[in-house]
């Protein structure tokens, strides 16, 4: 698993740079300019607030996200923002702010834990199909390409109540959403590093490397797979977006993680939907506003990359010359 | 689309079918079609062993409100106590002649099930497609005409937004605001009490609201069926919109630096025109095929856009279903799903091929 994460960010530039400049993120940021620079910092900014919250969560939040009271006695339920609670409290007695930061944490772990599964069991079965193609390539392709056309929402559901199965644990329902999310996104890295493959056998490094008689495990393992995971960084980015929003859309039809083993955006955006019509904003308000800035950040993040990344779109520094800021598109991602 | 009927009539005829690989237009066509079946048989085959690893639809439907012996005789009555292979099989079977069985939980057949609601989130369907288009197309136009300026950054930022907004969120925001702050439109349904009634007593109804109180002529019900929509449709709507300003920006700066564009210029045509005319025709054609793929999105969104609005939809049945372990019926509704999906990529795939026959291999 630690090879998949390493390797997945190899250096982009042949020549010799040093180490930071060569990251994905850092070596972006120094080519973007103007408007291009703009949305990737401020991406940047967004990711970098929602990973601090995640990682300091218990630090930050003034209670636990199940807690409903304290020495001074009960909260009160439905509570205006202010005071003790700056955020107010939910129907069940939560603090809003407590459940909002404690939530960051249960989707940065879900994001991780998919994402690194996906990508393992993508990448593997990308490599073996790619390389070795055949009607074992055949059946994969087409199993994965039903799975792709399908709502992915859907599929996480079905998923996950497969799994879960009233399991209601921090770990049991973690690991619930993110197989269901696996599920999903699998198909996306297989179908990137499968084309990636097949175009990298043809290159003449690695028909080399058949002659002088290496196996086609370390041709796989080594000659292919460190070019095919080029693009990896940029999907890791995009789908971090899509897993949150897939978690949210579990937890808001209440197929995610019950609200005492974790905070959970989607469950708190659940509840906060009878409350709405009664006039009480703050219980649904803030968890959505988390969730639409971490995958704005995030996406930002990847969609800048994803410009960067391809020469054409890339936006060049030129100065007094109006042609050359021209020279910019984006990509429209279907 | 006249291009499209003129290079489709010549080729689907067969012989004089310019051959190209290994096959024409008739050939690549058939292909397609037949992926449907795979495609459903995956998505059936994968539901039916998930739903079975974890018990029979008696045990998880019933389980715990009935005595051990009363389950095990429903349980022996309905089958499930033979192999799952056994099972398996005989689903396929029934399937195959059209027999999709009867929901556990209410007791209906689950075709008419299907029918009823998912007429429901046709009109969902229907109506937030409308205002992504409406929203979608002449910002994407304005952000191309615009490129690189300010509104063209706002317009791209806006996209983006529109992706990042979970669906059931937006439905919160709009509920918040215009609901109860505002008190304009209603919370939640699909229509009030009595038009509801109103509509379920009409002769032949075609289950899609709008389209039954036009033809009854009873102009109150529509008033109110169309306050109800507005809300759903904007949030459903809202995230499409996005892809498509996208898409429709990007297609437009291709074409619009195009020469015949720049001649039309040079001939005074009005900008205006130039943008929502000239460029915008052959811009089309991409858009059409991704829209069809916009189908997926909009299925899923829909879901949560029911959940929301308690629009008693496919979605919003689904979810109940799923929370009732109602197996019979979530397999009926992922069955009616699978084939939308794999009949709605087979039309864009088919449209492709058509427009661009690059596209055939």
């Amino acid at each position: 698993m630690s090879e998949t994460t390493t390797a997945a960010v190899p250096p982009p530039a042949p020549r010799k740079a040093p180490l930071l400049d060569r990251l994905p993120v850092t070596s972006h940021i120094r080519q973007s300019v103007g408007l291009q620079r703009t949305m990737l910092l401020i991406g940047i900014t967004l990711t970098g607030l929602f990973l601090l919250a995640a990682m300091f969560a218990p630090l930050l939040a003034p209670y636990g996200y199940a807690q409903i009271s304290d020495a001074a006695g009960t909260f009160p339920a439905q509570a205006a923002p202010g005071g003790k609670h700056p955020w107010g409290t939910t129907v069940g007695g939560y603090d809003v702010l407590s459940r909002v930061l404690w939530g960051s944490q249960t989707a940065a772990t879900v994001i991780v834990v998919s994402v690194a599964m996906s990508i393992f069991v993508g990448v593997a079965l990308g490599l073996l199909s790619g390389y070795f193609g055949g009607w074992l390539d055949r059946v994969l392709v087409v199993i994965a390409d039903a799975i792709y056309a399908f709502p992915s929402l859907l599929l996480a559901i079905v998923m996950s109540i497969v799994i879960s199965q009233g399991q209601s644990s921090f770990w049991g329902g973690i690991l619930a959403c993110s197989i269901s999310i696996t599920v999903v996104f699998v198909p996306q890295y297989f179908r990137v590093i499968r084309a990636e493959t097949i175009r990298l056998k043809a290159e003449p490094f690695v028909e080399s490397a058949m002659v002088v008689g290496a196996s086609s495990w370390r041709i796989m393992g080594r000659h292919i797979f460190k070019n095919a995971t080029r693009t990896l960084p940029l999907i890791f980015t995009l789908n971090s977006s899509e897993a949150i929003l897939t978690l949210a859309g579990l937890g808001f039809l209440g197929f995610g993680i019950e609200p005492t083993s974790a905070a959970e955006w989607g469950f708190d955006l659940n509840k906060a939907l009878a409350d709405a019509s009664s006039g009480i904003w703050w219980t649904g308000v803030f968890p959505g506003v988390a969730i639409v800035l971490t995958v704005l950040g995030l996406t930002l993040v990847g969609e800048s990359m994803n410009d960067l990344n391809d020469p054409r779109l890339r936006g060049r520094r030129a100065a007094g010359n109006k042609r050359s800021g021209k020279a910019k598109t984006k990509a429209g991602r279907p | 689309m006249a291009t499209l009927i003129e290079a489709e009539t010549p080729d689907v005829l067969g012989p004089a079918a310019p051959k190209r690989g290994t096959g024409g237009v008739g050939r690549y066509i058939l292909v397609r079609f037949l992926l449907i079946f795979p495609t459903i048989f995956i998505l059936v085959t994968l539901v039916f062993f998930l739903m079975r690893i974890t018990g029979d639809p008696i045990t998880a439907a019933l389980g715990g409100r009935l005595p051990q012996d009363q389950l095990d005789a429903r349980i022996h009555e309905a089958g499930y106590d033979r192999p799952i292979l056994v099972q398996y099989f005989e689903y396929l079977g029934q399937i195959a002649t059209g027999n999709f069985g009867t929901t556990l939980s209410d007791r209906r057949p689950v075709v008419e099930m299907l029918a009823t609601f998912g007429t429901a989130t046709l009109e969902l369907a229907i109506n937030s497609l409308v205002v992504a288009l409406l929203i979608g197309i002449p910002l994407g136009m304005i952000a191309a005409h615009r490129r690189d300026r300010t509104p063209d950054a706002l317009l791209r930022f806006f996209a983006i937004l529109c992706y990042a907004t979970p669906v059931f969120f937006a439905g919160l925001l709009l509920k918040l605001t215009f609901s109860v702050a505002l008190g304009w439109l209603p919370v939640s349904g699909r229509a009030s009490t009595s038009t509801e009634l109103a509509m379920s007593q009409l002769a032949a109804p075609s289950g899609i609201y709008w389209l039954d109180a036009i033809r009854s002529g009873n102009y109150q019900a529509l008033g109110d069926i169309a306050a109800h929509a507005v809300l759903p449709a904007v949030a459903l709507g809202l995230l499409t919109a996005g892809v498509f300003l996208r898409l429709v920006r990007t297609n437009l700066i291709g074409t619009l630096g195009k020469d015949y564009v720049e001649a039309g210029r040079s001939r005074g045509v009005s900008e205006f025109r130039l943008v929502t005319k000239h460029a915008y025709k052959p811009a089309l054609i991409p858009i059409i095929t991704v829209m069809g793929l916009q189908i997926a999105l909009m299925l899923g969104g829909a879901v949560l856009t029911e959940t929301t609005f308690e629009w008693k939809g496919l979605g919003y049945q689904l979810a109940q279903y799923l929370t009732a372990r109602d197996f019979v019926a979530v397999q009926g509704i992922v069955m009616l799903l699978a084939v939308i999906v794999a009949v709605t990529n087979f039309v864009v795939d088919i449209l492709a091929a058509v427009i661009d026959p690059r596209v055939r291999y």
